[in-house]
């Protein structure tokens, strides 16, 4: 009679369990406390000494340490910016294009939009060097056949210009991802919906205002937390059309080449593994606290709906 | 009996063939210049092998950007291979101080080196070297003699002479004055102030008195080729901010542009691609008469892996390295590369020969930031890079960039503070 009373032990849960949190603990927890210990130590005569935070001490306190650091975070911050006030608005405004079901091959564009996404970094940053080049690219012919020829600029060589043209070849590159997660939210409201907004007046531009966009919110904040993860881990574009030093003068560095740099060194410079694991650790912090602030200060009040 | 017989054959091939790869020696290049591959597989390594039986040779090249690391994380493993190819300076004097390679100043051959040679393979005192020297690169101007003859313009001496002779092609319009840009930065900084500077801080005199703390690099000697970087700007093409290396090439080799700011290692690329004949010219002097001296930079070399189970195999190989039959081989076969072996070569390239006798006349000196002064963070050689683009783009004054290289070494170099 007792065994009924006491809970039983529910061992589905946990061998169900295992197999994620042994790979995940392997492949993403364990480096990422090495990083964390690699980061408290220095090279000195070969022998890794343990120092403490002084490795966060001089990438903050230092003058030119920390004048690459908050250059490389600021940098971050703008691209992330441009991501947000560009691609994921116009994702959003393709998605509901695409959803109106008054336009004709929106397969065809689906499919013509997410492709660039499946593409490797390395060809997106090579095409589009090639495109922008003032030499041989077909940027400055088009501009001619337009007449408006003075408008173009050695975009990606000028001091003032490179990041904003790298951040919206990333743009191009990635627009169809809110869009794909955009589409499927709004397939997903019901058309009763939508029908008996109609009934009460609601069509066009204000059932969108009032009625899809409150129901894919909560795709926005994912698609925002998604682009903010993936910004601030940016390397390989910039990697890819600037070179390690990011050029010009620095202009478009972030976090991931200055952490490379630092890390793997570069030419001359040899690398410091303790100093790029700093750099490293500095780089989940952000993530880390813009991660937190989206989940425990907006996605809590969140309003869900249930149909 | 026929089974016996057959068991019995078989193990004899069996221990034949063990008994000849014993007397073999199999030796493997590490290096990163995978360009080379086929003149190592069909030149370099028959001619060692066909001198030298029973010791076989495989060129095993690695990418250039990841060089470094891969030969590192090789050498960690023990998996790496018997001879490496040795960076020039701090990246190959940082793997000796490790005991990855081995001392070779003791080799016979390597009495045909001269301390300027071996300055780059060598400990800061010079009593120890690890490294055979292979070759160095000369730094110049490549120019177009058929755009040359068509302007009406001759090959400048001065500085006041090159200026007028960019101008003479601005004017005219037909060619793009220099083939440069500012993309990369690194051309800016390696064919730009390396390449024109040792006429104003007089070559080693210069380098050496910066590492000792006697200059400073705000000293006119380390300010004027910023000078003349400055002016550089206006003759390079349209757009030349965005302007690659490999764009610069092209442009030069499709004869788009005059002259070519150069290293020698351009030669066999260019001999391939152009359709008209080419020269090359010294970086021109402040004035007619003055002592001119020129970047012969030291660039590669090979070192034997401590950890080598072949060290006699590895000793013969580096001990033929050094020797003339090889300089020869090596330099003719990758004109542009030149040996740094005191031995009398005869090169049949024409540009090769220009540039290699400059040597007569100008004094040689390395690139002046690659020995000692790269160490500290931040890296003076990547500082160079990214000021000299920003002086040639107009965005930082000579003086700024020599006051912003002066600070960045003298925040850690003690001679310097």
């Amino acid at each position: 009679m007792r065994n009924l009373d006491k809970p039983k032990r529910r061992w589905h849960i946990v061998v169900f369990l295992l197999p994620a949190v042994l790979v995940y603990t392997a492949i993403m927890i364990i480096p990422l406390f090495g990083t964390l210990q690699l980061s408290l130590f220095t090279t000195i005569d070969r022998e890794q000494v343990f120092i403490g935070f002084d490795n966060f001490r001089t990438l903050l306190g230092d003058e030119r340490w920390s004048q690459s650091f908050w250059n490389a975070l600021k940098n971050n911050a703008w691209f992330f910016l441009v991501h947000m006030i560009v691609q994921n608005p116009i994702g959003i405004a393709i998605a509901a294009m695409l959803s109106s079901s008054a336009l004709r091959f929106s397969s065809f564009y689906r499919t013509a939009i997410f492709i660039p996404t499946i593409l490797s970094f390395v060809i997106v940053g090579f095409a589009w060097k090639l495109i922008l080049s003032p030499i041989w690219g077909i940027a400055p012919g088009m501009l001619d056949a337009v007449g408006l020829r003075f408008l173009f600029e050695p975009w990606l060589g000028k001091e003032e210009y490179a990041l904003t043209t790298v951040a919206l070849i990333s743009v191009w590159q990635f627009v169809g991802i809110p869009m794909m997660l955009i589409y499927a939210a709004l397939l997903s409201i019901p058309d009763e919906v939508l029908e008996a907004g109609e009934i009460d007046g609601l069509t066009g531009m204000s059932a969108f205002w009032k009625i899809k966009l409150p129901l894919i919110l909560p795709s926005i904040g994912i698609i925002s937390i998604l682009t903010f993860v993936g910004n601030f881990n940016a390397f390989d574009l910039v990697y890819t059309t600037q070179g390690a030093l990011a050029g010009p003068n620095y202009s478009t560095d972030v976090l991931g080449t200055l952490l490379y740099r630092t890390f793997f060194g570069f030419q001359m410079q040899l690398g410091d593994p303790n100093m790029g694991s700093a750099i490293a650790m500095m780089m989940f912090l952000v993530i880390l606290i813009g991660v937190c602030i989206y989940l425990f200060g907006i996605q809590t009040r969140m309003r869900r709906y249930q149909f | 009996m026929k089974s016996t017989f057959l068991v019995a054959t078989l193990l004899a091939t069996t221990f034949l063939s063990t008994a000849a790869s014993a007397q073999e020696v199999t030796l493997t290049i590490e290096s990163w210049r995978n360009d080379d591959l086929t003149i190592w597989q069909d030149k370099i390594i028959p001619a060692f092998e066909a001198a030298n039986e029973g010791i076989k040779v495989v060129f095993s090249p690695s990418a250039p950007t990841q060089y470094n690391s891969a030969l590192n994380a090789k050498l960690e493993a023990g998996t790496a291979g018997d001879l490496i190819t040795c960076r020039p300076f701090d990246g190959s004097l940082s793997l000796f101080e490790a005991g990855y390679l081995s001392e070779v100043g003791d080799l016979e051959n390597m009495e045909n080196f001269g301390s300027v040679a071996k300055s780059g393979w060598s400990t800061d005192d010079g009593s120890a070297t690890f490294c055979v020297p292979m070759a160095s690169v000369i730094h110049g101007f490549i120019y177009n003699k058929d755009a040359f003859a068509e302007i009406g313009v001759e090959v400048p001496t001065t500085v006041d002479e090159f200026f007028d002779v960019l101008d003479a092609f601005k004017e005219d319009g037909t060619y793009i004055p220099l083939a440069m840009g500012t993309a990369d930065q690194w051309e800016a900084a390696t064919m730009g102030y390396a390449n024109i500077g040792p006429n104003y801080w007089k070559g080693e005199e210069g380098r050496l008195a910066l590492i000792a703390g006697e200059q400073k690099l705000t000293d006119p000697g380390w300010v004027a080729p910023y000078e003349q970087l400055e002016r550089w700007g206006e003759y390079l093409g349209d757009g030349y901010e965005a302007q690659s290396y490999p764009d610069s090439q092209n442009l030069f080799t499709l004869g788009r542009a005059a002259i070519y700011p150069a290293g020698s290692w351009e030669i066999s690329g260019f001999n391939a691609q152009v359709d008209f004949e080419m020269g090359a010219f010294p970086p021109p002097v402040q004035n007619a008469g003055d002592d001119c001296y020129i970047s012969d930079h030291v660039d590669i070399a090979i070192g034997m892996n401590a950890a080598s189970p072949n060290s006699e195999a590895a000793r013969t190989f580096l001990n033929w390295v050094g020797s003339g039959d090889f300089a020869d081989l090596y330099a003719n076969s990758l004109p542009g590369f030149f040996s740094l072996s005191n031995a009398q070569i005869e090169m049949s390239d024409p540009l090769a020969q220009e540039m290699v006798s400059w040597r007569q006349d100008c004094g040689s000196s390395i690139r002046p930031f690659h020995q000692i002064l790269s160490r500290g963070t931040p890296n003076l050689a990547n500082e160079y890079w990214v000021t000299s683009a920003n002086v040639i783009r107009g965005t930082m004054t000579p003086q700024e960039a020599g006051q912003k290289l002066q600070d960045d070494l003298s925040s850690w170099y003690p001679p310097q503070q």
